[in-house]
């Protein structure tokens, strides 16, 4: 699909056609068939329905964060915000719902919502705008909502009521079900239809590929490019306030440990890093595996330092394998 | 005047400097002295590594997320090392920058043969170096040399050590940049590989090269880190990625590969350091200093891109 573009300088190799798509989701799917037989060898507790149905409740989190940060990453642009707009959403949902005005109380959710649409906007005036890289762009902006929480705050946790519903669709179960996790499956249907079947996810796929060629083609790029970072920014705040129901308590610093994470489910799920190639089957895969992976390293009381060590070995030797499997045509 | 148009954005961020650096020394209140001098050149010069460092790797069009979790490691490893007997100390410099040398490689293997994108790898192997920095040394600790940290960290005639290291290393650079044959070939790398490729450059080495001279420019800052704060701190690495990114942004280094200098990013470096100085004496209160700093921040680097707005036709935006 990158012909156009011609990035690469050696394709040795004629391209195969076997769907590159599915090669990854294949590939994360034995990982984590592997995770999970390597896990019930040292535990046996590991293939219990229970466990399999926590880890999909937790990994429903991560999935919709990562929802977001898919949709930027297919544009060909990258979302670093998701870390204060998690911990933001937070504590607005947070302080909103124990006020004592019952019409804000009421409100707290599509408040929390709000900041992340809010976030979004800003960070598509600097991308589409301004043209700033949004590496850069996102980051700054992830600043400035650092120091308006801490402010906010006074550096102090921030009190208040977690909002009913919020606890409910985070913990609640429904036929034992995790709700989270049909949450996340409603999500997930609706993502792959709109990225397969409407006309903003053949753009969007469109101006990951090729920005000019769309431009050209008379497409609404700027109005695409501000859609995808509002929604991004919307699905980190409703990760943010299925979070906040989980954990029943918001902290400065809650989305830190996510950035990573998201990130590296959206990219071992075969979406390209420089966009306009991957599917949501592969993030869907990309973020239960990396909840696994975490689960289990945690599970056999590594300290947190070798933790990070395996966890960031195993991520780029499923980033390697799938280069070097896959075909040559997005190298840079 | 041709010197000025080539070096427009360096330019510009040098005034931006002074300005800055201008507002910081009226608003101090101990004014314009070697002591003020030396501990903003001691932070500015921490950051400025960092950003030559980072600068290397985003020449060849790479990002390097794993900037700060290098200079942790060599901080950390500088910490077992950097004392004892003069041999041990020299010994141990090496080591150190070899260890950083090493880190730059790995992420220069992984995107040269590996063929993952540069900004996934180091933020896998970001993790990993965080990772192995922390095992080695869970919490800040260690001991260096004081005899060799008050040497590099204090004033020689009014004028701070960091500053004359900082200037060595900036003239260094340039030499090599400019008067070897690989310096405008890494230039040539990051502003078209297929050219580069064509014109019988040898792509895959240049960019190992850039990648470690990133990791060893990154063990000096890691070195001179332990030379400030005289211990080993694994938890000092986001703070040194992050920065590292805005600053070689703010010197006018093009993140799209092939534009910049290493003054340049120690520029940007300077003036997010003089940035975050003003806020410390600005008489705002603490807690919303945060904000303010992401603010300016935020606004620097919008007013790097109000070229935009110049353009003759609006497909020259995109590429």
């Amino acid at each position: 699909m990158t012909g156009l573009t011609a990035r690469s300088v050696s394709t040795r190799k004629p391209p195969r056609r076997l769907s590159r798509d599915r090669l990854s989701v294949l590939l994360i799917a034995v990982g984590c068939v592997v995770l999970l037989l390597g896990g019930s060898i040292l535990y046996p507790g590991f293939l219990k329905p229970g466990y399999i149905l926590q880890q999909l409740q937790i990994a429903s989190f991560l999935g919709i964060i990562a929802t977001g940060a898919m949709l930027v990453i297919l544009l060909g642009e990258i979302d670093l915000s998701v870390p204060w707009t998690i911990t933001g959403t937070a504590i607005v949902v947070i302080s909103a719902s124990g006020s004592s005005n019952p019409v804000i109380a009421s409100l707290a959710i599509p408040l929390g919502l709000c900041l992340g649409v809010a976030v979004g906007l800003l960070n598509a005036i600097g991308v589409a705008v301004f043209r700033v890289p949004a590496m850069v762009w996102t980051l700054a902006v992830n600043a400035m909502l650092l120091g308006a929480a801490v402010f906010y705050t006074g550096n102090s946790r921030p009190n208040g009521e977690v909002p009913w519903l919020a606890t409910q669709v985070a913990i609640g179960r429904t036929f034992g079900i995790p709700n989270a996790f049909l949450v996340w499956l409603g999500v997930a249907v609706i993502t792959v239809w709109v990225l397969k079947r409407t006309v903003y996810g053949n753009y969007l796929y469109a101006l990951g590929n090729s920005r000019r060629a769309v431009f050209l083609a008379g497409a609404p790029v700027r109005l695409v490019i501000v859609a995808t970072f509002v929604l991004a920014g919307m699905f980190s705040s409703f990760g943010a306030i299925l979070l906040l129901g989980y954990t029943n308590q918001a902290y400065q610093g809650m989305g830190d440990p996510y950035l990573m994470p998201v990130i590296s489910a959206v990219v071992i799920g075969g979406t390209s890093i420089q966009g306009g190639r991957g599917n949501y089957i592969g993030t869907f895969a990309g973020a239960i595996f990396i909840t696994l992976l975490s689960s289990i390293l945690s599970v056999m009381q590594m300290p947190a330092a070798a933790r990070a060590v395996i966890f960031g070995a195993i991520i780029l030797v499923m980033l390697l394998v799938h280069s070097l499997t896959g075909e040559n045509e997005d190298t840079a | 005047m041709i010197w000025l148009r080539y070096n427009a954005k360096e330019g510009i961020a040098a005034i931006a400097l002074a300005v800055l650096f201008a507002g910081y020394i009226a608003i101090h209140p101990r004014g314009f002295s070697t002591y003020v001098i030396t501990i903003w050149s001691n932070q500015g010069a921490l950051l400025g590594l960092a950003a030559i460092a980072q600068f290397f790797v985003v020449l060849v069009k790479g990002i390097d997320l794993s900037v700060g979790s290098i200079i942790a490691l060599t901080n950390v490893a500088a910490s077992f090392l950097l004392n004892g007997s003069p041999a041990s100390i020299a010994f141990g410099i090496l080591a150190v920058l070899a260890v950083g040398l090493a880190c730059g490689l790995v992420n220069g293997i992984a995107v040269v043969y590996g063929r993952v994108q540069p900004i996934v790898t180091t933020l896998a192997t970001g993790g990993i170096f965080g990772g192995i920095a922390l095992l080695l040394r869970p919490t800040p600790g260690g001991s260096i040399d004081a005899t060799m940290s008050d040497a590099l960290t204090y004033a020689v005639a009014g004028i701070p050590v960091s500053a004359i290291i900082l200037v060595i290393v900036l003239v260094v650079l340039r030499i090599l940049l400019r008067r070897t044959a690989s310096g405008p070939a890494l230039y040539a790398v990051g502003s078209s590989e297929q050219s580069a490729y064509m014109t019988g450059l040898r792509v895959n080495r240049l960019k190992l090269i850039a990648y470690g001279s990133s990791g060893f420019i990154a063990a000096l800052a890691g070195i001179y880190v332990s030379m400030v704060t005289l211990t080993g701190d694994p938890n000092i690495a986001p703070s040194y990625t992050l920065n590292s990114i805005a600053a070689v942004v703010l010197g006018g280094v093009a993140l799209s590969g092939g534009v910049g200098s290493p003054i340049g990013a120690v520029i940007g470096a300077l003036i997010l350091k003089t940035i975050s100085s003003l806020m410390f004496f600005s008489g705002l209160p603490p807690l919303a200093q945060p904000f303010f700093e992401g603010l300016i921040l935020a606004i620097a680097i919008a007013l790097g891109a109000l070229g935009v707005f110049r353009v003759h036709s609006r497909l020259e935006l995109y590429r």
